[in-house]
């Protein structure tokens, strides 16, 4: 079984990706409750694909392309989701 | 009345709430402490705070509402604002500051 670092990173190829930073940040969570449920991680993603959209919209592409696994294996996804001028 | 016009009705009635886990006294959530911090930060003390961990219908609820799947939500003058990391890059911007300063609208 894919891990799930491996997992949201071919997801994310969808959106064409310039960079992709992505930490697995669950250990520091490890025990709560809802740490139970799936993983917590942070992701910095440079995508053409997110010109002229404004914050909420990129969030929401981010977690459209991610599909079930935000109701999987993420518990929690810190997400900063820049254009490719904005580096 | 169904879970979403109870879900309507409050973010049109208070011109701030935030969707959280736990109370803002005590975040049951790191990513919800943040939120509170931040608004805090705004200076802004009116705002509203409502536990979904205490209505298992308003949790999943206020993710239908959005269409937004993480818990903590922003809403201000019954705008979906976004959760803590829009938050905190409005804030840094001066954008929230600016935001939350306006009267309310209606």
């Amino acid at each position: 079984m894919s891990s799930t670092l491996e997992l949201i990173r071919e997801r994310l190829a969808a959106l064409e990706p310039e960079h992709v930073a992505l930490e697995d940040d669950s250990a520091a969570h490890a025990g709560h409750a809802g740490a139970r449920d799936g993983g917590h991680y942070n992701l910095t993603i440079v995508s053409a694909r997110f010109a002229g959209l404004n914050r909420v919209a990129r969030h929401r592409l981010v977690y459209q392309t991610l599909g079930e696994l935000m109701q999987t294996r993420i518990h929690a996804l810190a997400i900063q989701a820049l254009g490719p001028d904005e580096i | 009345m169904s879970v979403q016009d109870t879900i309507r009705q409050t973010v049109t009635d208070n011109p701030v709430v935030l969707f959280m886990k736990g109370s803002a006294q005590f975040p049951q959530c790191g990513f919800s402490a943040r939120a509170v911090q931040i608004l805090a930060a705004c200076g802004r003390e009116d705002f509203v705070t409502v536990d979904v961990l205490a209505d298992p219908e308003i949790r999943q609820g206020i993710k239908d509402y959005s269409n937004w799947p993480t818990i903590p939500q922003l809403y201000v003058n019954g705008e979906f604002i976004g959760g803590s990391d829009i938050m905190f890059e409005m804030f840094q911007s001066g954008e929230l500051q600016t935001l939350l300063g306006q009267p309310q609208q209606q």
